[in-house]
């Protein structure tokens, strides 16, 4: 049973995420640069609009207007399809994120998700690690030994993260019991965040996620000293454009999910008064404010980490990757599921 | 006291190779705390000066580019001593003199003339030894913030007479300014 006013409704909130998606990334390329230069006493872009905020837009600008460059590869074609899948498994990743709870508009509740798919969580862990495709067929097509090594580096740093990532998230849904984010989000209502449950799980999973995502202190894939540009070295113009906008996508993607995950999502203290006695729409809206508030904290934690913590040496990245996180991911499997059954363990054991 | 143990600066370290402890392993602490560490730089004032719109100030006593002098009636002071270029540690002035006129009167305060003065502006280092070497108040340098300007060729950057000696009119807006106080 599909009648049009729910495709409508759909289509709304998709273009709205996705119109949402582009300018956080946007503005994550001015933030970064603003944040970079606080960080270090300087004042950072100042000169296109009040404050630099037509910075993205003249960058953006400037991509478009720049030579297309094809490198002598005979990979044409994966050449192009690199930026591609980077750009769209980054956009994809929104569509299973609970941005508010529902709104009352036109006599109908409009939730605020573009679908609410039970495997919410699976979905997005799939998305992401076909996120590494991009990468190693971009540096694989460019055909340039640099190009091919930050690939290898990117995609091993990757495929190894996502193991601890997938691990840490396992204590958190044996005690969510449900994979569904929009769950998730319900049971943390009040100040049930997460993070004050599972804090090794945040912890383990924030240093995945910045090795998922390339950021310092783990952007060995793109290291400029040793690999000029990683395998982004024979892009240019908007395809070019389209990795680096990748990767910010994905940072507020990350951001996105940290929140969702472990810091109650659209949740506030008093959420539950605000909707009766204030409505439905304004206690939502001020959610969508909060989560919004908890992205941007993360986006900036990310920056901040980057200009406080030099990069890993590839085999420390390695040893923390397999040695100590995944072991310790292992370990909070294991006492989350002796305080979940401890009950039966106590009744098992006879007291 | 042994010679290893003197610190002159007081801030003399020993290397030590100590064990780590367990906390110090972990790096987070050490994490923690450089995080608090930038996020002090994120809110201390800045050290930049927006430059069109604010200028940076001049000490007192800047010293910018050359200019050769004219006295209250518009003559030039230089008599093409050749001290100045004597006095250069860089070598970057040259001259050649010449004999006045009885009709150049007007135009030069001594019977002596420089007819060709120049300055390299790439080998002067702004020191004012000519300045100071100078016995007929000739050459100054100037508090003028105008740099010399940037261009391809070496040529460009030898400043002849017709950019050093200063204007005829700044010489008699300086003479009716005398003339007023």
């Amino acid at each position: 049973m599909v009648d049009s006013a729910f495709i409508i409704e759909k289509s709304v909130v998709i273009v709205v995420v996705f119109a949402i998606t582009m300018i956080m990334a946007m503005y994550s390329t001015w933030a970064e640069r603003k944040v970079a230069a606080f960080l270090q006493d300087r004042v950072g872009p100042n000169r296109a609009g009040w404050g630099g905020l037509l910075q993205p837009l003249a960058d953006g600008l400037k991509l478009f207007s720049k030579e297309e460059f094809f490198p002598n590869t005979p990979n044409k074609f994966l050449f192009v399809v690199g930026p591609a899948i980077a750009m769209s498994t980054a956009l994809m990743t929104s569509a299973v994120i609970p941005w508010g709870d529902r709104l009352h508009l036109f006599g109908r509740d409009i939730l605020l998700q573009a679908t609410d798919i039970n495997i919410a969580l699976l979905y997005f862990f799939g998305v992401v690690s076909v996120g590494v495709y991009g990468i190693m067929i971009g540096g694989w097509a460019s055909n340039n030994k640099f190009s091919l090594m930050g690939a290898v580096r990117a995609a091993s740093q990757m495929v190894s993260y996502e193991v601890a990532m997938g691990l840490s998230m396992i204590a958190l849904l044996m005690m969510t019991g449900t994979l569904s984010l929009k769950e998730i989000s319900e049971q943390q209502a009040g100040m049930n965040w997460n993070v004050f449950y599972q804090p090794l799980s945040f912890l383990i999973f924030l240093i995945c996620a910045f090795a998922e995502t390339n950021r310092t202190p783990f952007d060995l894939a793109e290291c400029e000293s040793e690999l000029i540009g990683g395998y982004h070295t024979e892009y240019s113009s908007m395809k070019m454009g389209f990795y680096l906008f990748a990767e910010y996508a994905n940072m507020f993607i990350s951001a996105t999910i940290i929140s969702v995950l472990f810091f109650g999502g659209y949740n506030y203290p008093g959420m539950q008064w605000m909707v009766e006695n204030v409505g439905v729409n304004a206690a939502n809206i001020l959610g969508i404010a909060v989560l919004f508030a908890k992205i941007c904290f993360w986006i900036f934690f990310y920056m901040w980490v980057r200009w406080t913590i030099p990069r890993f040496r590839y085999d420390q990245l390695m040893n923390l990757g397999w040695r100590i996180l995944i072991p310790l991911s292992i370990a909070n499997i294991i006492v989350t599921g002796i305080v979940i059954l401890r009950h039966d363990l106590a009744a098992f054991l006879g007291f | 006291m042994s010679i290893e143990t003197i610190s002159l600066s007081g801030r003399k370290k020993v290397v030590s190779n100590k064990e780590m402890t367990f906390w110090e392993r972990l790096y987070l602490v050490a994490i923690v705390k450089g995080l608090f560490i930038t996020i002090k730089h994120f809110f201390k004032k800045k050290a930049t000066i927006h430059y069109p719109e604010q200028v940076r100030e001049m000490s007192p006593v800047y010293r910018g580019q050359h200019m050769l002098k004219r006295d209250e009636q518009g003559r030039e002071n230089c008599t093409a001593c050749g001290l100045c270029a004597l006095s250069c540690p860089a070598e970057a002035i040259t001259m050649k003199a010449a004999e006045r006129k009885a009709d150049e009167k007007h135009l030069y305060r001594e019977e002596k003339y420089a007819e060709i003065y120049e300055i390299n502006m790439l080998r002067c280092i702004f020191c004012g030894l000519c300045e100071e070497a100078c016995p007929k108040d000739a050459i100054y340098l100037t508090q003028s913030k105008v740099l010399v300007p940037s261009s391809y060729e070496r040529e460009d950057f030898i400043f002849g007479k017709d950019r050093l000696v200063m204007p005829l009119e700044m010489a008699i807006k300086n003479a009716q300014l005398n003339n007023a106080n």
